[in-house]
C-alpha cells in the first residue's frame, strides 16, 4: 500500500423514522458537518467526496448524488457513488479508503445515507420485471427461508434471536442515536410481538430509518497531526457472489467465508475471537448475529448460537457485538453498512461513550447486501497496523 | 504512482432497441470476448468493478444479476458504482494503484429502451425544485445550447458539422448505431426537437455494454504487445444548479484537463463523450485541442450512447488506437449528469 490510512474524523445524525426537518441535502450535510467538526477541519480541507447510498428507488431521485454533493462541499471536486445493494455503507468507506491508501488523496470525506420516509423500501424491493421471479416480500420474506435453514442445520434453540434482539435492544438504550429506544424492552415483549416472517417477529426485525454516516480519512503524516486519536484502517476486503444457483449455500455462503479469510489474513489476525476485542455487525434481523459469527469464522461452525446464549456477544461479554444497538436499532440502509464501520472506529478511538468498550483496540465493523451475497469488511485499530 | 495499462476492451453493437435480449444477456458475450481477447479466466482477475443506473433497469439492485454475467464462481471482489462505467474503471485503477490488485475488469450497461430516456433522466435533477417541472433532458441541454449560441461559442452550423463528422467517423466503425454522410444544408433544414437543437444535434437512445481490462506494469506487458498507459487519469463534479455554474464552458472538464496532464504532450486522438453537438464543441474548448487531433474516430456518442457504457467505451476506443500504433497519445471523456455536470479525463500512452 502506498499510504495509511487514518479515521480523523466521524459524524451521524440522530436516526429516526422520518426526518421531516430537513431535505435530503440537510441530511448528509449533518453527518458531514459533524464529522468535520470532529476532525477540527473544514470543507476547504477535504480533497475528494465519495457517497454512498442502497437503491435510488428508495428516495425515488436518480443518481441523488449529482445534486447532493454540492451540500457536502463537493463543487469542483472528485466525486464517487457507491452502490453494491445492502452491504454499500460498508463498500463506500473501502472506496474511501483506498483513495488515501492508493495516495491519490490527502484527505477524504465519505457520506452514506438513507431517506427512507421519501418513498417506500418495501415497494421499491418489490418491483419485478417481466419474465423475472417476483417475491413481493421485502427483504423480510427473502431471508426467513435462510434463518430456518440455519435453525435445522445447527439445532440453534427457537428463542436465540429473541435474545440477540434483546441485547441490541437494551444496548441501543446506550446510543443517543439510535432510532428505536424502547425503554421497557424484555424477552417477553419481544416473544409475543407479531410474527412478520416466520421465525423472524416484529421486534427481531430492523426498522425503517432516515439517518447517515459521515467519516474523514486522511493520509499517514496528516492523521498523525489530528486532534483526536485517529482509527487506522489495518485491512478491508469484498466478496461477492451470484444470487442463485444450484448447489449454491445460501445460509453461510462461500463468499463470507472467502471474505473473512482473506480480511484476517491481511490484518495479520490468527484467531478472530481472541484478537478482535468487539464488533459491529450487519444485523437486520436477529438470527444473523449468529450466522455471521460463522460466517466471519468467529465461530466454529454451528455453534454461533452458542456465543449469543452465553452471553458472549453482550457489552460485558468476551465478543462484544453491535454495542450501538446495531440494524436492528437503526436502518437507514445505505448507511447500516457505514454506521458499522464508523462505530468499530469509534471503539477503537474511544469516543463510543456509553457504548463503549473498555480498552477496545482492534474492531470488526460488517456489512452484507443483496441475497446474503455482497460481503464488505474492515479492521480498524488504535495502533497502526 | 504505479503503471498501469488498458489491455483489452470489448462491447456490444449500440442499438435502439435489444428486442430478446436482457441487460445480462447483452453483458455475456461482451464479457465473453473479453475474456476470450485477454485469454484470462474469471479466477485470475484480482478486482471487479461496473456501472449502470438502477433508473433504467427500473428496478432496484439491477446490478446484481450482472455477477451472473461475471460467471462469479467462486466469488469475486467486486464493487459497483451508480455512475459510467469510466468512473468504474477510475475505481479499479486505484485498487490497482493501492496495491491490492494487478488485473481488473471494468464493465458498464444499460438498456435505456425499458423507459423514455429524456423524462427518465427528469429525476436526475433536484427533487423538491426542478423534477416537479418534469424537464426533459433535451430540453435542458437545449437551454445550454441557446446560452452558448448567443455568446458565441459556437453555432448550428458548427453544430451541424460535429454531427456530420461524428456520423462520417462511425461509418468505420461496426458497432456504430447511426452513421452515415449528411449534407450540412439538409441537417439545417430539419425541424427543432428543442431549439436550437435538432435530430442531428442529439445522441441516439442505445442499449448496450463494453467492458474493459487493466492492469498493473508486469502483467500488462505479458497480456498486450503495446499496452496502452494511464499516465493522467481524474475527474471533477460541479454543483448541478444550473444557475450556479457556467454553461458556455465546461470547467470541470478545464480542471481535469490540467491535472491528468493533456497538454504536456501532442493528443494524437480524443475520443469524447458528448451527448449533444454542442457539449462536444465545449468539451473539445475545455481539453484545449488542436487541429492536429483526430476527434472522436469513433464516431463518438452521437454515433451510439449506450448509457452508462458510453464513457467507458470512450476509453476502450481510445486505447484500441494506441494497441495498434495509430496513435501514441490519446485522452478520453466521459461524462455524466445534466449540462455536463460531471466529467472524467483519461490520458493514454503507447510508450
Amino acid at each position: 500500500m502506498a499510504e495509511l490510512c487514518g479515521i480523523v474524523g466521524i459524524g451521524q445524525t440522530r436516526h429516526q423514522a422520518a426526518r421531516k426537518d430537513v431535505s435530503m441535502a440537510g441530511l448528509i450535510r449533518e453527518a458531514a458537518e459533524r464529522a468535520l467538526a470532529d476532525a477540527e477541519l473544514t470543507w476547504k480541507d477535504i480533497d475528494a467526496v465519495v457517497i454512498g447510498k442502497a437503491p435510488d428507488m428508495f428516495e425515488g431521485v436518480m443518481m441523488p448524488e449529482l445534486f447532493l454533493h454540492d451540500a457536502i462541499g463537493g463543487a469542483y471536486k472528485p466525486m464517487l457513488r457507491v452502490h453494491t445493494a445492502g452491504s454499500v455503507g460498508g463498500s463506500t468507506g473501502i472506496v474511501a479508503a483506498s483513495l488515501v491508501q492508493a495516495g491519490i488523496h490527502d484527505r477524504v470525506l465519505t457520506v452514506a445515507f438513507e431517506k427512507q420516509s421519501e418513498s417506500n423500501a418495501m415497494w421499491a424491493l418489490s418491483i419485478s420485471l417481466p419474465f423475472s421471479v417476483a417475491v413481493v416480500a421485502g427483504a423480510g420474506g427473502f431471508f426467513a427461508p435462510l434463518v430456518r435453514g440455519y435453525m435445522r442445520r445447527s439445532g440453534a434453540p427457537e428463542d436465540t434471536g429473541i435474545r440477540v434482539a434483546l441485547k441490541d435492544r437494551k444496548n441501543a438504550l446506550k446510543n443517543p442515536n439510535a432510532h428505536l429506544q424502547i425503554p421497557d424492552i424484555d424477552f417477553d415483549k419481544i416473544a409475543s410481538s407479531p410474527m412478520l416472517w416466520d421465525p423472524i417477529r416484529y421486534l427481531e426485525t430492523c426498522p425503517s430509518s432516515d439517518g447517515a454516516c459521515a467519516m474523514v480519512m486522511a493520509k499517514q503524516a496528516l492523521a498523525e497531526k489530528a486532534p483526536r486519536k485517529p482509527a487506522w484502517v489495518h485491512a478491508s476486503e469484498m466478496r461477492s457472489e451470484p444470487t442463485m444457483f444450484s448447489g449454491r449455500d445460501a445460509v453461510i455462503p462461500r463468499a463470507t467465508l472467502d471474505n473473512a479469510k482473506n480480511l484476517y489474513k491481511k490484518a495479520g489476525i490468527r484467531n478472530p475471537r481472541k484478537e478482535i476485542d468487539c464488533a459491529e455487525i450487519y444485523v437486520p434481523f436477529s438470527w444473523f448475529e449468529p450466522m455471521w459469527m460463522e460466517g466471519m469464522l468467529i465461530a466454529e461452525k454451528n455453534e454461533g448460537w452458542k456465543m449469543t446464549y452465553e452471553g458472549a456477544t453482550a457489552m460485558d461479554g468476551d465478543f462484544p457485538v453491535n454495542m450501538s444497538g446495531g440494524v436492528l436499532s437503526s436502518n437507514p440502509i445505505g448507511a447500516s453498512g457505514l454506521l458499522r464501520f464508523a462505530e468499530a472506529a469509534m471503539q477503537v478511538r474511544g469516543q463510543a461513550g456509553e457504548h463503549q468498550v473498555d480498552g477496545a483496540r482492534k474492531a470488526l465493523g460488517h456489512a452484507y447486501g443483496g441475497g446474503s451475497q455482497y460481503f464488505s469488511t474492515w479492521i480498524v485499530g488504535s495502533d497502526k497496523p | 504512482m504505479r503503471e498501469v495499462a488498458v489491455v483489452a476492451f470489448a462491447q456490444s453493437k449500440s442499438l435502439r432497441r435489444e428486442l430478446d435480449r436482457n441487460e445480462v444477456e447483452i453483458l455475456i458475450p461482451v464479457i465473453g470476448e473479453l475474456r476470450e481477447k485477454s485469454g484470462l479466466a474469471t479466477g485470475e482477475i484480482d478486482f471487479i468493478c461496473s456501472g449502470s443506473s438502477d433508473y433504467l433497469a427500473g428496478q432496484s439492485f439491477a446490478f446484481v444479476s450482472g455477477l451472473d454475467a461475471v460467471g462469479a464462481w467462486p466469488p469475486v471482489s467486486e464493487s459497483h458504482v451508480e455512475m459510467d462505467g469510466a468512473w468504474a474503471l477510475y475505481e479499479a485503477w486505484v485498487k490497482i494503484q493501492m496495491g491490492y490488485a494487478d488485473v481488473a475488469m471494468v464493465y458498464g450497461f444499460g438498456k435505456p429502451s425499458m423507459g423514455d430516456l429524456p423524462e427518465t433522466l427528469a429525476l436526475q435533477l433536484d427533487p423538491y425544485v426542478l423534477t416537479p417541472l418534469w424537464p426533459d433532458a433535451i430540453s435542458i441541454a437545449a437551454l445550454q445550447a441557446r446560452l452558448c449560441i448567443e455568446k458565441g461559442v459556437t453555432s448550428e452550423r458548427q453544430m451541424a458539422e460535429v454531427a456530420a463528422r461524428d456520423r462520417k467517423n462511425a461509418l468505420g466503425n461496426p458497432y456504430a448505431q447511426v452513421k452515415g454522410e449528411f449534407e450540412i444544408a439538409k441537417l439545417l433544414a430539419e425541424p427543432y426537437l428543442a431549439s436550437p437543437l435538432r435530430k442531428h444535434d442529439c445522441s441516439p437512445i442505445s442499449d448496450g455494454a463494453s467492458a474493459i481490462l487493466i492492469a498493473s506494469e508486469k502483467r500488462a506487458k505479458q497480456l498486450a504487445k503495446r499496452p496502452a498507459w494511464i499516465r493522467g487519469f481524474t475527474h471533477i463534479c460541479e454543483p448541478q444548479d444550473l444557475g450556479v455554474r457556467d454553461l458556455t464552458r465546461s470547467r470541470s472538464t478545464e480542471i481535469a484537463a490540467e491535472r491528468a496532464g493533456v497538454r504536456k504532450g501532442k493528443v494524437d486522438v480524443a475520443e469524447i463523450y458528448g451527448p449533444f453537438t454542442h457539449q462536444e464543441i465545449l468539451i473539445e474548448k475545455a481539453l484545449g485541442l488542436g487541429a492536429s487531433t483526430k476527434v472522436n474516430p469513433s464516431g463518438g456518442a452521437l454515433a451510439g450512447n449506450p448509457m452508462m457504457a458510453a464513457g467507458l467505451t470512450r476509453i476502450g476506443e481510445a486505447a484500441r488506437r494506441i494497441w495498434d500504433g495509430s496513435a501514441d497519445r490519446a485522452v478520453a471523456h466521459a461524462t455524466s449528469g445534466p449540462c455536463l455536470q460531471q466529467n472524467l479525463v483519461c490520458v493514454l500512452e503507447g510508450n
